[in-house]
């Protein structure tokens, strides 16, 4: 009765896996993606999550982004149980407080650059304004004004992705979730990348978790998760 | 705004996509209008010829019996006699009560022969009835007046002289108004005539008909009645038709055939709209990741859904608006080849299908992008992501 009353999201983390389990029910029979992790991710921490294919990084990467739901266990992020949450309140805590950025860039392809950073400002807001900060954000990812006008398929990769961390970062988002930020990018602007994002870490106390297979781009991170078969295997 | 221009742009990227969908409703609206208006001038056009004659109820000599043999036919009169007139002009009153001589005889016009129609009615009672096109009302016993389609059939003219069988000659002094078919008489294809020359010529033993003109077209069915009492009372004595009753028959025969053309023009907009459906899939399929993306970032599954319905919105606007100016040319051309006549085509109850055509393109547009928004909106956002 006493631990029914003790909230698992009440210990000031900004991320919280209680006992996390996800099960995918499949046709062939149940898949366990995760098993039981519990992970604490404090404000200001740079994590790379790391393991071989199919060993559940993703999947911790799409519960931390509310894009998906455990199916036992307690996942907290801001203080708040997912558990308890509709898709609607999902959805709003993924606007206002995660950016996403991902392996392939995943821009919007009939906005143009500039558009595609002002979306999530119009999404929150309602209205077509915040200018200003879209410009703000391009010109810390260092994007040449002359391609703001540009659709992203007039862009090479390394200015895609910068666009796709600039819209990631337009409404100031505490958690930044990053899947193979660096994966379809050469190493030099691959490393450009990564000194972007360590900046963000470092100088705006951004919260970062990134997905990677590389280990050079997990030593940007302050810790490395390791994930063998739905579990955390070592924490360095 | 951001999702309608969205969509804008989406409709714009695939312009060759769009315009096939515009093309269906085009189409569909342009179908389902002309056939529309093709009924309602069908329909218009019946009750144009008919219409004069909606507020009568004729009265002929009860014809049961005839044909069946025994005791019933040989009751049956053939005629109304003057007594039963006034019967009946008791009954109805204040309403009108016209007797109306029938026959038919050969006559001779500008040593032409010819048959038609004789009417004999009483020169008070003919301004009520007839109109006339081209000179006067009968003046004297020995004048007569030629309906339009048998004035020029024969080339009659105000001042001709007819010879009708034996009976002497006869001069027009007016042309008849054109009537169309009635239910009481035809007076396009014969002559009227005063009924005293009437009675004199044939010495009938009573009327053919009486015409009873109904000024209140609610009171109809009561002055029916009040007739039916007064003559059929042991014995039916007399047939009367409601030409009212006769004409809604005949008009809603014409209005289902009308629905039934306008059913047909239905068909190829759901054909349409099962092509908007068919786009609209292609669109939702490829873009799944781009909703998976959006879903991502945070938009909620209404807006997605908003995005693909003004897709379908715009798609239906255009094609119904362009639909509906070329529905008027389609109109016209189905008004022409059908009723050799465009006279009911700018009327509000043709050009209301105008409207409707609009409405329902937009409608078939809808619904099927209601559909197809409703499926991207439900997926799940990481399988949507992962979609190639």
């Amino acid at each position: 009765m006493e631990e029914a009353l003790d909230d698992p999201c009440r210990n000031g983390a900004l991320i919280r896996f209680h006992d996390v389990t996800k099960i995918y029910p499949l046709l062939g029979g149940d898949v366990t993606a995760l098993e039981e992790v519990s992970l604490d991710i404090g404000e200001g921490d740079f994590v790379a999550i790391m393991g071989p294919s199919g060993s559940g990084k993703s999947t911790l990467l799409n519960l931390m982004g509310c894009l998906d739901t455990p199916t036992s266990g307690d996942l907290c992020i801001k203080g708040r149980n997912l558990r308890a949450m509709s898709d609607e309140e999902l959805t709003s805590l993924r606007r206002d407080h995660i950016g996403f950025i991902f392996q392939q860039f995943n821009l919007l392809p009939l906005l143009t650059a500039f558009e595609n950073v002002q979306y999530p400002i119009i999404l929150k807001t309602g209205v077509r304004g915040g200018e200003a900060r879209c410009r703000e954000v391009l010109d810390a990812m260092d994007l040449d004004e002359s391609l703001f006008s540009h659709k992203p398929s007039e862009l090479s990769g390394g200015q895609q992705q910068r666009v796709a961390i600039a819209r990631a970062l337009v409404n100031d988002p505490e958690i930044l979730l990053a899947d193979e930020p660096t994966g379809n990018l050469d190493s030099k602007t691959g490393s450009a990348i990564m000194n972007l994002l360590d900046e963000l870490n470092v100088q705006k106390r951004k919260t970062i978790i990134m997905v990677t297979h590389d280990p050079a781009i997990a030593r940007y991170a302050k810790r490395t998760i390791r994930i063998v078969d739905g579990k955390i295997a070592v924490e360095e | 705004m951001l999702f309608l221009e969205l969509s804008a742009r989406n409709v714009r990227l695939h312009w060759l996509r769009s315009l096939l969908a515009v093309l269906g409703i085009i189409i569909g609206v342009v179908t389902i209008v002309s056939m529309g208006i093709l009924g309602n001038s069908l329909v218009l056009a019946i009750s144009d010829s008919l219409s004069s004659v909606g507020d009568s109820i004729i009265v002929t000599p009860h014809s049961g019996g005839v044909g069946f043999g025994g005791g019933g036919a040989g009751t049956a009169p053939e005629s109304i006699s003057d007594r039963q007139v006034d019967e009946i002009r008791r009954a109805v009153a204040p309403d009108v009560t016209i007797p109306v001589y029938s026959g038919s005889s050969r006559m001779i016009i500008g040593g032409e022969d010819a048959v038609g129609v004789i009417y004999g009615l009483d020169p008070d009672d003919i301004p009520v009835l007839l109109e006339i096109e081209e000179g006067t009302f009968l003046r004297g016993s020995s004048s007569a007046m030629v309906g339009a389609r048998f004035a020029e059939q024969n080339d009659i003219k105000v001042g001709s002289r007819i010879s009708v069988g034996d009976k002497g000659a006869l001069r027009v002094v007016g042309i008849l108004k054109e009537r169309g078919m009635g239910f009481d008489i035809n007076p396009d294809y014969g002559i009227v005539v005063d009924s005293r020359w009437f009675e004199q010529s044939y010495s009938p033993d009573g009327y053919d008909l009486v015409i009873v003109k109904v000024r209140d077209l609610n009171q109809i069915n009561d002055v029916k009645a009040a007739i039916e009492r007064q003559l059929n009372r042991r014995d039916t004595i007399v047939d009367v038709i409601d030409t009212k009753a006769v004409l809604e028959t005949i008009l809603t025969a014409f209005g289902q055939i009308s629905t039934f053309t306008t059913a047909i023009g239905g068909i190829s907009l759901i054909v349409a709209g099962v092509s908007i459906l068919n786009i609209m899939l292609m669109s939702v399929t490829e873009r799944i990741k781009e909703i998976g993306v959006l879903r991502s970032i945070g938009t909620q599954k209404h807006e997605v859904r908003r995005m693909f319905l003004y897709e379908a919105l715009i798609l239906g606007l255009i094609g119904s608006s362009i639909g509906g100016v070329l529905s008027i040319i389609g109109g016209y051309a189905v008004s022409m080849v059908m009723l050799q006549t465009t006279q009911y085509l700018f009327v509000p109850s043709s050009l209301i299908h105008i409207l409707y055509g609009i409405a329902f393109g937009i409608g078939t547009s809808l619904i099927s992008g209601f559909y197809q928004a409703w499926k991207p909106s439900n997926l799940n956002p990481i399988e949507a992501l992962r979609h190639e």
